[in-house]
């Protein structure tokens, strides 16, 4: 079953795309993993997760550290640093 | 009661109803953010405020929910718009009541720090050279700390 992807801000206008669904290869158990995976899907991706240190990440609507384990995730988002209010 | 949606709010409508029909409120704290004009010195024409529909609502009713278990507060209303926006606009409306001031001062400024630093929102505003992604500023993150004992002794 494949999990929905999420992108905000500008990591959306660099992956050139608000969501999409994909099918995960096994390796890919974490945040960080699955940041590493998409950069190697394209020039937007990886212009999108250059600076993956910067990325928040949250599973399920929740926010999680790039370590999180995505077993449970059904939807997993991508974003800058909130800057609301 | 939290609100995210693209329309203004009246800020007199909003303290007359959470007024109307009680009288143990002794104490109103509105905080009002508003769109500003200049950015780094550079005039700002428009602002967009993109957001996660869905964790945003969750993220703002966790934020109240801690709130009101740290504090005596017999209402509270958070209100965030998104969309695009002019300079002069409201962009968010907290509002707080209690018994006494203290603790409606006090809910309110926790809101303001963990909204700004937790609820899905990210601003674009728009000048002269274009459109850019309004950074977060560390002095939110330091903002924050101040509530960590706080948070702590709640546990």
């Amino acid at each position: 079953m494949g999990v929905k992807l999420l992108y905000f801000a500008w990591v959306r206008e660099k992956t050139g795309l608000g969501e999409e669904t994909v099918d995960l290869p096994d390796h890919v158990q974490s945040v960080a993993d699955l940041m590493d995976w998409l950069k190697g899907r394209g020039p937007e991706y990886e212009a999108a997760f250059e600076k993956a240190e910067v990325i928040r990440a949250a599973i399920n609507q929740t926010h999680v550290p790039h370590n999180a384990s995505i077993s449970e995730a059904r939807e997993i988002a991508f974003f800058p640093p909130v800057t609301g209010g | 009661m939290i609100r995210v949606q693209q329309e203004d709010f009246d800020i007199s409508a909003e303290i007359a109803k959470l007024r109307s029909g009680r009288t143990d409120i002794g104490a109103i704290v509105t905080f009002t953010g508003t769109v500003r004009d200049t950015a780094k010195g550079e005039p700002i024409s428009e602002m967009t405020l993109e957001h996660y529909p869905g964790m945003t609502e969750s993220e703002l009713e966790r934020i109240e929910q801690d709130a009101h278990a740290r504090w005596p507060l017999q209402d509270s209303v958070i209100i965030h718009r998104h969309g695009p926006m002019k300079p002069g606009d409201n962009i968010v409306l907290v509002v707080t009541a209690s018994a006494h001031r203290q603790a409606a001062f006090e809910a309110a400024e926790f809101l303001m720090d963990y909204l700004k630093t937790n609820a899905p929102f990210w601003k674009k505003e728009v000048g002269p050279d274009g459109g850019a992604w309004v950074d977060a500023r560390d002095s939110d993150d330091d903002a924050l700390k101040r509530w960590d004992n706080a948070s702590k002794a709640a546990e």
